[in-house]
């Protein structure tokens, strides 16, 4: 290994450890400098902003900026350089890139990966991994090594998503029938079911344009990876419920199934549904999954995996503006949601 | 005032390590460095390092290799950026020649011997990198793609023969599965947004074997239909080939669809053997013999031409490589470019297997075993050299024809709406590009 590689990259990084907390310090120091000079009065009205500056800057530079350009770059052809203001307006389309995504329904444009995010991924991945967190947050809250199995179920959080997408791409491997099955699952599916292997991945059944096997494949990886997550935050918000109440409630003669209906899951739910919302966020920009095992290959495409393609494959920055656009759309109103309802548990705390 | 004199103290340490630094990096790199992108890893990594050892040990020029297999996307992304590789070998001229026509890429002229580049290389391929009369791009290696790759030892133990005729290869085929064994291995998985390419290949020849240069000329152009009967035609043909439900390739479409390229052919080594037959570029023996090390060129695996569909277009071959775009015209880069294309560079990675060379003075003789040079003999002696019809697509197209591919396979019996939805992406895509 060759490290003089590092070396050259040592003067950038003294700069970035030293300069990065003296601007920011000079930027604290000077901006409490000015507000000192003002008028009493107005210090109030003047401080917050120079404290919620920076982040103002970076979110508008970061996000606001870059969503109002896509915005723009969607309504404009290709031909338009979207970070040259001059040629704003010169091949305005309108609504072409649009229309191209939700032409020939249901198989032409983006309808593919509309249906994928919008049925099956934001259904079934939502509801599959609320639905694991939520049983194993409850059972592992009865036994004596929680924290050890705990850990293990959240381990697969600690995998880059590229490399858990690897790990699944092996455990659904397809050899054909009769050959010696080197994925785990088909292994499973021969040896103890007694069926021939299923080529997990590429089989769309049950039809070719409803497939839903490859996909429940690729959530069922997502899932694995992001359950540990679920379950953490439904746990602690089962061990924020006091054990008087369901105490109270066994001594009145509910038996157990009861006590997790009517007790725990009523007191659980902001929390279930702050966790749902954010899930469905999650669902509606799935990629890295996508990308490592199918490239969208076999009707499994998603929006942010067209939007990749769109942009760096076919070079349109025209459509790929337009798919980002459309999933601004699906996620503003969760994203909403998901805010107000973690306004309205804050509150309730 | 002790508070300044530390400061005074710090600012100083701080100059006499960066001054350490600047020295210690400016002797260490005394030739400067390459940084060099492509598709190869693995082998052909290995194989590449190889090529540019002797480069380093003379020049002293580092070259920093990066691979990625999902390298348009990478490429573009780092263009966009303003940060791309100094070099960068690229499977699709189409890729180059956009670069070329947004002012991203050198032109070659200057930095190439051009009147050397003219006397080794045939004009094919200079005409292949040239975009609006300058040189873009030069290939430093090639592939012959239409080669059906079988196992000899397994071929006399049937008593099969080498079939010459596209007829031939149509009973032997039916002759293989009545015994039956499935007659292919077939693979088209490849990463990113890859997959199908392996059985684009087939079309690619079947067309320019069947329906002739001009066909194949006009579908690259984007101007002969999807639908049209001759492209139509190629897929039937292919749909021979694999045979009703695939039944003519080992494991169906399940596997042909799972099955990376890179591995499908090792069918031809196991005992009892998947296959009997593979078809795949030249550069594939390097897979097989990094994959199965006991296997050895001549004996346990040979080749045939595919045979001509029709007799009209005799000799035709398809052909591809990888070839090099100058992004950042940096004197290292000059030399690594000027020294690639020389025969001694080409040379040795002939040496490993598996690749062309398409310099007219590197001699056959170094060609490692007698199926490499025969190879080569028929790239030098092929009548109809057409280069990879989807990798000069636009990308949009190109990859529309991967998908189909997949489509296809998996049901033969869809070609006809998986041929009008691609002549609705040929609209688009040269429109747009």
């Amino acid at each position: 290994m060759d490290f003089s590689v590092l070396l050259q990259d040592i003067p950038t990084l003294l700069v970035v450890i030293i300069g990065v907390p003296g601007v920011l310090a000079a930027y604290i120091v000077g901006g409490e400098y000015l507000v000192r000079r003002l008028p009493d009065k107005n210090r109030p009205r003047v401080r917050p902003w120079i404290w919620v500056g920076p982040a103002l800057i970076l979110v508008a530079g970061y996000l606001l900026i870059p969503a109002i350009l896509t915005a723009i770059q969607s309504v404009e052809s290709n031909r338009v350089d979207v970070l040259d203001p001059s040629t704003w307006g010169t091949n305005f389309v309108g609504f072409r890139n649009f229309s191209r995504q939700f032409a020939d329904f249901p198989t032409g444009g983006a309808w593919v990966a509309i249906r994928n995010n919008v049925i099956f991924w934001l259904i079934f991945y939502t509801l599959f991994t609320l639905a694991f967190g939520l049983v194993l947050a409850v059972l592992f809250d009865r036994v004596k090594y929680e924290s050890f199995v705990k850990s293990l179920i959240f381990m697969p959080m600690a995998i880059s998503s590229v490399a858990l997408g690897l790990i699944w791409d092996f455990m659904y491997e397809y050899q054909p029938p009769g050959a010696a099955q080197t994925g785990t699952v088909n292994a499973v599916v021969t040896t103890l079911l007694h069926h021939d292997p299923v080529s997990w991945l590429q089989d769309q059944w049950p039809t070719d344009t409803f497939n839903i096997l490859n996909n429940l494949a690729l959530i069922g990886a997502a899932t694995w990876g992001i359950t540990g997550f679920a379950m953490v935050i439904l746990s602690a918000a089962l061990k924020g419920i006091p054990g008087e109440l369901l105490e109270a409630a066994r001594v009145d003669g509910a038996g157990e199934l009861t006590v997790f209906r009517r007790v725990i899951l009523p007191l659980m739910m902001p929390t279930i549904v702050v966790v749902g919302t954010t899930l469905v966020i999650f669902a509606l920009k799935a990629f890295d999954v996508v990308y490592v095992m199918t490239s969208g290959n076999y009707g499994t495409d998603v929006l942010a995996y067209r939007m990749y393609n769109q942009l760096y494959l076919a070079s349109n920055s025209g459509g790929a503006s337009a798919v980002a656009i459309i999933l601004l759309v699906a996620v503003v109103p969760v994203l909403i949601f998901n805010l107000r309802q973690f306004r309205a548990v804050e509150a309730r705390r | 005032m002790g508070a300044s004199i530390k400061a005074r103290a710090l600012v100083t340490a701080i100059g006499a390590v960066l001054v350490a630094v600047a020295c210690g990096t400016s002797s260490s790199a005394s030739g400067g460095t390459v940084k060099v992108m492509a598709e190869w890893s693995g082998q052909e990594q290995a194989n590449f390092l190889a090529v540019v050892k002797p480069f380093e040990d003379q020049t002293g020029i580092k070259v920093s290799y990066e691979s990625t297999r999902d390298l348009t996307a990478v490429i573009k992304t780092r263009v966009a950026a303003g940060n791309p590789p100094d070099l960068a070998g690229v499977p699709n001229p189409q890729l180059l020649s956009q670069f070329a026509s947004q002012g991203k890429l050198t032109p070659l002229d200057g930095v190439l011997d051009m009147s050397a580049l003219k006397q080794n290389y045939s004009q094919g391929w200079i005409d292949l990198g040239t975009y609006q009369g300058k040189l873009y791009q030069v290939y430093s290696w090639v592939s012959l793609k239409g080669l059906v790759w079988y196992n000899p030892k397994n071929f006399t133990a049937k008593g099969y023969q080498v079939p010459k005729t596209w007829s031939d290869l149509i009973s032997l085929q039916s002759q293989i599965k009545s015994s039956g064994v499935t007659p292919w291995c077939i693979g088209l998985k490849s990463g990113g947004a890859d997959d199908g390419w392996a059985g684009s290949d087939w079309i690619k020849e079947i067309v320019l074997s069947q329906s002739g240069p001009t066909v194949y000329d006009n579908w690259v152009a984007g101007k002969q239909k999807w639908t049209s009967p001759e492209i139509k035609s190629a897929f039937t043909t292919w749909g021979t080939i694999l045979g009703a439900n695939d039944s003519n390739v080992y494991g169906g479409a399940n596997e042909i669809t799972s099955a990376s390229f890179k591995t499908s052919g090792d069918g031809l080594f196991t005992s009892p053997p998947k296959c009997y037959m593979h078809n795949q570029a030249s550069f594939i023996t390097s897979f097989f013999t990094s994959d199965n090390p006991s296997v050895q060129p001549g004996t346990d695996f040979n080749f045939f031409p595919l045979p001509d569909v029709s007799s009209q277009y005799t000799g035709a071959h398809v052909v591809a490589g990888d070839s090099w775009g100058l992004f950042h015209d940096t004197p290292q880069a000059r030399k690594l470019l000027q020294y690639l294309t020389t025969a001694d560079a080409q040379a040795i990675w002939v040496k490993a297997g598996g690749k062309l060379s398409p310099n007219k003075q590197t001699p056959l003789s170094d060609y490692p075993d007698a199926l490499s040079k025969e190879s080569a003999q028929i790239l030098v002696g092929t009548q109809i050299a057409k280069y990879d019809a989807t990798d000069n697509m636009p990308a949009d197209m190109r990859t529309a024809a991967w998908q189909a591919v997949l489509k296809f396979v998996q049901n033969q019996g869809n070609l006809d709406s998986i041929l009008t939805n691609l002549d609705k992406v040929q609209q688009t895509a040269y429109a747009s590009s």
